[in-house]
């Protein structure tokens, strides 16, 4: 295993040999992030096949664009956000479907402004559920479940820890809608998990 | 100064985003507060939507920190198109 220290050594090297036109490096650029970057664009597009052409995008684009790569900053950062790009714009390229709305999973008030019905605590707690590998797939199932335009803001806010500015400029739309969807993917997120973890002991 | 009323399940519920940031000012963080001290129901909300949050950013960077090679023809596909 790697230190972060030679990883990060490793990837200067490899930016100065494919800034100085070295024609092998740019396989080992492939070879060394694909993964990574693959594992991200997953994460955004369910179809395998969008995801490899989302990092072909992204490692195509990164290589045209080498020169312009500030040596102060990590390549492996720099081809993240790369890839959440061209997942990004693969997702807007793809034809869409009428999504299914999330209302029903939101919570329901009485006239007088109380939550109806009334909530009750989940019997365990975050470390104890995390620890079980049926939980953590149970959360990522809801996430992919979730209608495209939740779950992208969901992904890019709480995943990818964008700012609520940055998410609005990457979606096109204003930083008020990006927090009322993520407020609304997230309130139909434990809507979902909620029967389940009340139910596990 | 008269004393505020508390706020509602339903705006409690509406400011929980902004709790989380830290973008509550200093009334509405009270109001949220003593909402909170006194509905049970509000208080386990509020804890299972951060849980929700927490179990959610682990459990999809846990998914992605599989150690897995590229697949070979995404490589060479990669690779091919370059050429181009």
């Amino acid at each position: 295993m790697r230190t972060e220290r030679e990883d990060e050594a490793a990837e200067a090297a490899l930016v100065t040999r494919l800034q100085s036109g070295e024609a092998e490096a740019f396989e080992t650029l492939v070879r060394t992030h694909s993964a990574p970057l693959l594992r991200v664009a997953r994460r955004f597009l369910r179809d395998e096949e969008d995801a490899r052409d989302a990092v072909q995008d992204a490692l195509i684009s990164a290589y045209k664009s080498i020169g312009r790569f500030d040596s102060a900053s990590r390549l492996s950062t720099w081809l993240h956000r790369i890839v959440v790009n061209s997942s990004l714009m693969k997702l807007r390229t793809r034809r869409r479907h009428p999504e299914e709305s999330i209302d029903d999973l939101l919570p329901h008030f009485a006239e007088d402004g109380h939550q109806v019905p009334a909530n009750s605590e989940w019997p365990l707690g975050a470390d104890e559920l995390l620890v079980r590998d049926e939980v953590r797939e149970l959360v990522r199932r809801n996430i992919d479940e979730l209608p495209e335009s939740s779950r992208v803001v969901l992904l890019l806010r709480d995943i990818e820890e964008m700012s609520t500015e940055e998410t609005a400029e990457q979606l096109g739309i204003t930083a008020n809608a990006v927090k009322v969807r993520l407020h609304r993917a997230r309130q139909a997120l434990r809507a979902r998990l909620d029967p389940h973890m009340r139910s596990i002991a | 100064m008269s004393a505020r009323e508390l706020i509602t399940c339903r705006e409690l519920i509406g400011f929980i985003a902004d709790y989380m940031d830290g973008q509550l000012s200093r009334p509405a963080l009270d109001d949220f507060h003593r909402h909170i001290a006194h509905c049970v129901s509000c208080r386990a909300y509020l804890q299972s939507y951060e849980w929700t949050v927490r179990l959610g950013k682990v459990s999809v960077l846990e998914n992605s920190a599989t150690v897995e090679e590229a697949p070979e023809e995404l490589v060479q596909a990669i690779l091919r198109v370059k050429q181009l």
